[in-house]
């Protein structure tokens, strides 16, 4: 008796419907303050109808659906020869072709154009402020994270911190902030590129150098630790930042050559060419970079540390570097906001904004630049529309659960993201054989 | 500059007692959830980001119980002891279920597949972000109190320290924990196990020992002692699906503290931090008090990355 019950399709089965039992309390009615239980009690109980067939209860619904789902797995298994070659045959076939340079180019090209055009098309007037706000400024943050994240290898979790300390300069520097600008008038947000550049890539090598000489995980909890820590001083250095109400007064990005004047004002479409041009320049530098003596420096440490020591790369030096790059980045995005929304509150930098911009990252793909681009304009894209046109049922506060369901399943399913760079698929195939990585974790099935 | 010196240093002469027993009563708090960092780290090697989860799904164990079982009027004497033992343990096992899921889903099928380090991590903060955010839907993002089971009166004056309930509460059930805890390590034949698999996974594996059962048990553990952490955290400031992570940073940082994967350390990181943070309210603005425990990660990470004791769960505890 005892083998039907821990037998593989048991094992399967008990997954499944585990699982199943997990959707139905993420997809169901919210608890309440004085009945907190009343959300799990609906998420089971609720009558629903069953795809306009019968009315029922929830859990009749996701029990016949996990049943359905467990057998479609079932099959795909039993038929594995099958389903792989369909698999070769129909998907990676076509997919090859866009290996090959011409078509990677025309692509890119095809792109380019429709970025370009998209404030044409777009007429709503919501999104003509979340494609700036929310899609093209997130580009840059995910491909600034994906240098220390992807390029490295090493996570960061206080990305929000730098992002802050760009916004805050800026605000320093245009003189809106309690504490006196650094010089005499109050300079346009252009300036403040410079100067929250430096700032951001200081406060970066000031907090990895100690950090980084460490384990892996040590980073990621000292960032963490270190963007709460940059909340908690905006919030309270009242006389430096304002407090928690933080500054309105930030001016508008502008320019005056001689002759020519442009001041960029309330309408999002000219912010939008403006992180356009950036987002370019910053996908051309962190291309060459990744493709330089650097870039093979960070796939070496990422791949086998002691290995690059021993060629004579400076490991300490390169992440240190990598972690300077992406914290410069964030810095950039925070004046490119600041000069935009006009205003500044701590309340905006949160541990949900870090972990979002990680999940843009994973999702596209860490490594890809491409991939980090693309996923991140899906993500925004898709949580945008739910956060502001949620369908029946749906309560925007729940996407961040879903974000962070969405990094567990694409670690076990696809970690090497939607969209990924070669080299980082090869080396989780790699690693799945035990090259590389030695010992770092440890995996259980050392006897096997 | 004299003066400013001269004015804290009054403040601290006269509250001394009072912010030692303060002090103290967080530090055991935050040993029992350092335990379950250091648990795990020293089998895995691995940071468990959703800790800080485990600690808030404790509380609402805890909190579930009591809200079921707890009638009108406020338990006094006999009942009041047995209330807090119930809520403990309820705490407990929550934190327990909740730990092995996330052992489960995010981080078993990694290990089976040799995943680098930073899938683990990206998986862990995922579990976290998940956990937190699903905890805010079913229990509304609102505080909630708990059902007062004792009077949190002054039970007895020390050295002008006035002793409340809770403290005696906090006290009596962390100690019990830890020591049961010690003695389960270095004595039984499961915590001898943890031992071995945490001083070479390989060897012991030869030598018979099931290394996912290990795993699986620092897991339980670990979650156990972090439940009831969020458990007695809720008895003084009410549940909230944020409230794990502020202490779980702190935790952290007395594991670091203390030498990551050594279980006395993080009782001592855990104390000492407790302590230093307690007494810094005399010289830092209540608001920056979170910045000292991070200070403190900081500069140990700098001067001493082993911590006080060092790391070392392998060795007879």
């Amino acid at each position: 008796m005892q083998k039907y019950f821990r037998s593989p399709f048991a094992l399967r089965l008990y997954r499944t419907l585990a699982l199943t039992a997990l959707i139905a309390l993420m997809t169901g009615a919210p608890g309440q303050q004085q009945t907190p239980n009343l959300g799990l009690k609906l998420s089971y109980f609720q009558h629903v109808s069953f795809f306009g067939l019968f009315v029922t209860q929830r859990w009749v619904v996701f029990l016949a659906l996990g049943l359905m789902v467990l057998g479609v797995s079932e099959l795909t298994i039993r038929y594995r020869p099958v389903v792989r070659t369909l698999r070769q045959r129909v998907i990676a076939g076509p997919a090859r072709i866009f290996e090959r340079r011409l078509v990677k180019l025309t692509g890119l090209a095809f792109l380019f154009l429709i970025a370009f055009m998209i404030p044409t098309l777009v007429t709503n007037a919501y999104w003509r402020a979340a494609m700036v706000e929310q899609v093209a400024v997130y580009v840059l943050l995910a491909l600034g994270l994906n240098v220390v994240v992807g390029f490295a290898g090493l996570l960061d979790l206080g990305f929000v911190a730098f992002y802050a300390i760009g916004t805050y300069t800026t605000a320093w520097v245009t003189g809106a902030l309690p504490l006196a600008p650094p010089f005499h008038h109050a300079l346009n947000p252009f300036w403040a590129i410079p100067i929250a550049i430096a700032i951001t890539m200081l406060s970066g090598i000031l907090l990895g150098a100690p950090t980084l000489r460490l384990r892996g995980d040590y980073l990621a909890i000292v960032t963490l630790g270190f963007g709460e820590i940059v909340t908690i001083l905006a919030n309270n250095l009242f006389s430096v930042t304002g407090g928690a109400t933080g500054t309105n007064q930030i001016p508008h990005f502008s320019i005056h050559l001689g002759p020519f004047n442009y001041l960029w004002g309330l309408d999002p479409v000219p912010y939008y060419y403006l992180v356009i041009g950036f987002a370019i320049l910053f996908i051309a530098v962190f291309h060459s970079l990744n493709n330089s003596r650097i870039g093979r420096a960070w796939t070496a440490i990422r791949e086998d540390e002691v290995a690059a020591e021993s060629v004579g790369i400076n490991p300490l030096k390169f992440k240190v570097m990598a972690f300077a790059i992406g914290a410069a980045s964030a810095g950039f995005a925070g004046v490119i906001t600041a000069g935009q929304s006009n205003f500044v509150t701590p309340s905006s930098f949160t541990l949900q904004f870090s972990i979002n911009v990680l999940v843009l990252v994973i999702f596209g793909g860490m490594g890809s630049i491409a991939g980090v681009a693309i996923g991140a304009i899906v993500i925004q894209v898709i949580t945008m529309q739910l956060d502001h046109y949620p369908p029946a049922g749906f309560i925007p506060q729940d996407l961040f659960m879903y974000l962070g369901a969405l990094l567990i399943v694409m670690m076990i399913l696809r970690p090497a993201g939607l969209f990924p760079a070669r080299r980082r698929t090869r080396e989780l195939q790699q690693a799945g054989q035990g090259v590389g990585h030695a010992d770092e974790v440890l995996t259980g099935d050392v006897y096997e | 500059m004299i003066n400013f010196f001269s004015a804290h240093w009054s403040i601290l002469q006269s509250q001394f007692w009072s912010l030692l027993v303060i002090g103290l009563a967080n530090g055991l708090i935050y040993a029992m959830v350092a335990i379950g960092y250091t648990l795990v780290y020293g089998v895995l090697r691995l940071i468990n980001f959703a800790h800080s989860e485990v600690v808030m799904s404790g509380a609402f164990g805890g909190y579930f119980v009591l809200r079921e079982t707890v009638g009108s009027t406020m338990p006094t004497g006999f009942a009041s002891f047995g209330y807090v033992l119930l809520g403990a343990v309820s705490g407990a096992l929550v934190g327990a279920v909740v730990a092995t899921f996330v052992e489960r889903i995010a981080y078993r099928p990694l290990r089976k597949r040799h995943a680098p380090k930073i899938a683990f991590l990206i998986s862990a903060i995922g579990a976290s972000y998940f956990l937190v955010n699903l905890a805010g839907k079913e229990f509304g993002r609102y505080n909630t109190a708990l059902p007062l089971v004792y009077n949190n009166n002054v039970a007895f004056t020390f050295l002008g320290a006035q002793i409340q309930t809770y403290y005696i509460v906090i006290a009596i059930v962390s100690l019990i924990m830890l020591v049961l805890l010690d003695r389960f390590v270095s004595k039984s034949k499961l915590g001898r196990s943890i031992r071995a698999v945490a001083q070479d996974a390989e060897t012991a594996s030869l030598m018979g020992v099931n290394i996912d059962r290990t795993i699986a048990l620092t897991f339980i553990i670990g979650g156990a002692l972090g439940g009831v952490a969020g458990f007695m955290i809720a008895l003084n400031t009410g549940a909230i699906y944020t409230m794990g992570f502020v202490p779980a940073l702190k935790a952290f940082t007395a594991a670091v503290l203390g030498g990551i994967g050594n279980l006395r350390g993080a009782v001592i990181g855990g104390l000492l931090l407790g302590v230093v943070e307690s007494l810094s309210v005399a010289f830092v603005d209540p608001a920056f008090i979170d910045v000292v425990a991070f200070a403190i990660l900081v500069l140990v990470l700098l001067f001493r990355p082993t911590g006080i004791l060092g790391e070392r769960l392998g060795r007879a505890a």
